[in-house]
């Protein structure tokens, strides 16, 4: 009884502050057209977002459960698979591409080379880089730890190409879908993680 | 029968993974403290006072159509006053009704007082790497250190003022761009780094009050002086965004977010970083 008064008196205490911090979408939306004014005209996607995106943003990450599952599966049909579902690339393209954080700004416009992944930016991989992120958990020995097991090899390329998969909300960019990396690069990437040879695994 | 222990094993591998990296960790970060302590030592070796020199003579010259200088722009202290007037910023201006941050007040009194266009101004704000902080950017840094050791006091309170820190806070989990990132991706817990670069946890009020007072700051790495609004665009541009408009309401909108964040926290202008 004590207890049902105070989450009664909890949740008034909190519905005046959350009323006044509402903004309306609109508003938002109309505030960064006007902050972009020189965004070309295919960039305007950039400036909206998509459904994923805009469900993520008004839960701060943290979907409710159906909306969670209306998320992965929208985000799983995004995935394509490569043609003879053959998975792991080239490691040495993959840690080439790990280390650039290339591509899309606008100072990148036009292309001068390939898109990077960044990997680094946020976790660490080899045990020779020592300067890794540490936004994302950590890849050291990410193939050895699953025993180069293919469906471990199928789920880091699906993870790659669109992370809200496995985790509807991630803040991994989904390199495939939002086509950063091609389905080329996904493959190095993979290879970098799960070929047995990968310093990832080897520890070299 | 063998599955568990095939569990435990991998469980064992992983934890002794973390261990390692946690070691490697301690490691390189007490390497960079090093280096931000010798940053420390002497802080008049910080480039930046420079900057803030050439703004205070910049406050007096006379420019533009109209011949005059800066010295009767009011920053919310009446005009001319100076003193604690950044400690003071964002608010609302009822003369230009719009809540403006300190870079937008300049241009609104470069504007309105030499006659100077604001339009022209914005097309390139900011200085390339390497280049000196430009016109608004030095009088700014010269006005926030003139509030330096005092307070973030900002009230915030009027209707227009609560709108703008209501907006910036949706902005700051606002995902945007091909990476899907938000100001939220890198700054919504504390302890992490990109590369080694720490980030400051700025949806907390602990860690925003002890970085936002530092900005403007020399950034090392550019070898310039960088404003709030500088800054803001840097990240932007990180998140694969496009050039981020100085004084626009959304830029305005974010820094009076990150000025409640920092509510009460020291102003120490200009900071160095790296």
């Amino acid at each position: 009884m004590r207890l049902t008064f105070a989450i009664l008196a909890l949740s008034f205490a909190t519905v005046p502050a959350l009323a006044q911090q509402k903004v309306d979408p609109a508003r938002a939306d109309a505030a960064i057209k006007a902050a972009f004014p020189t965004a070309p005209a295919d960039w305007a996607s950039r400036l909206t977002g998509d459904e994923t995106m805009q469900q993520c943003s008004a839960s701060h990450n943290s979907p409710a459960k159906d909306i969670a599952s209306a998320i992965q599966k929208r985000e799983l049909a995004t995935v394509v698979y490569p043609p003879d579902n053959n998975f792991i690339g080239d490691w040495q393209k993959g840690e080439r591409l790990a280390q650039s954080g290339y591509g899309l700004r606008f100072t990148d416009d036009p292309p001068r080379q390939p898109n990077g992944g960044n990997c680094y930016a946020c976790h660490q991989l080899t045990k020779k880089e020592v300067s890794y992120g540490t936004l994302g958990p950590s890849l050291a020995e990410y193939g050895k730890l699953r025993d180069f097991k293919p469906e471990a090899v199928k789920a880091a390329y699906e993870k790659i190409y669109n992370s809200h998969v496995a985790l509807p909300c991630s803040t991994m960019p989904r390199f495939g879908a939002n086509k950063i990396l091609t389905v080329e690069q996904i493959r190095d990437a993979v290879a970098l993680l799960m070929s047995p040879e990968s310093p990832v695994n080897t520890g070299k | 029968m063998k599955r568990p222990l095939v569990i435990f094993a991998v469980a064992l591998a992983a934890v002794a993974a973390i261990a390692r990296a946690q070691a490697q960790d301690a490691e390189t970060e007490k390497a960079i403290e090093k280096y931000r302590q010798m940053l420390r030592e002497d802080p008049w070796s910080n480039p930046g006072y420079l900057d803030a020199d050439r703004g205070e003579a910049l406050w007096t010259t006379r420019a533009g159509p109209k011949n005059a200088s800066f010295e009767q722009c009011d920053l919310g202290k009446g005009p001319g006053k100076v003193d604690g007037a950044f400690a003071e910023l964002p608010r609302y201006f009822a003369d230009a009704d719009r809540v403006m941050d300190l870079e937008t007040r300049l241009l609104w009194c470069r504007e309105t007082l030499q006659g100077l266009s604001t339009a022209d101004y914005v097309k390139r704000p900011h200085p390339a790497g390497g280049q000196p902080v430009k016109e608004i950017g030095a009088i700014a840094t010269w006005v926030a250190s003139k509030s330096s050791e005092q307070k973030f006091a900002a009230k915030l309170d009027k209707p227009q003022e609560q709108q703008a820190v209501a907006l910036g806070e949706t902005l700051f989990y606002r995902r945007s761009g091909p990476f899907d990132f938000a100001c939220a991706t890198c700054h919504a817990q504390s302890g992490l780094r990109i590369r080694l670069q720490g980030l400051p946890y700025l949806a907390e009020k602990k860690e925003a009050s002890k970085v936002i007072g530092e900005w403007p700051a020399y950034r090392v790495s550019n070898t310039h002086v960088m404003t709030m609004q500088h800054r803001l665009l840097d990240c932007y541009w990180q998140m694969r965004m496009p050039e981020l408009q100085m004084g626009s309401d959304a830029s305005v909108a974010l820094i009076a977010f990150l000025t409640k964040q920092a509510e009460g926290g020291e102003i120490a202008v200009p900071g160095l970083k790296r």
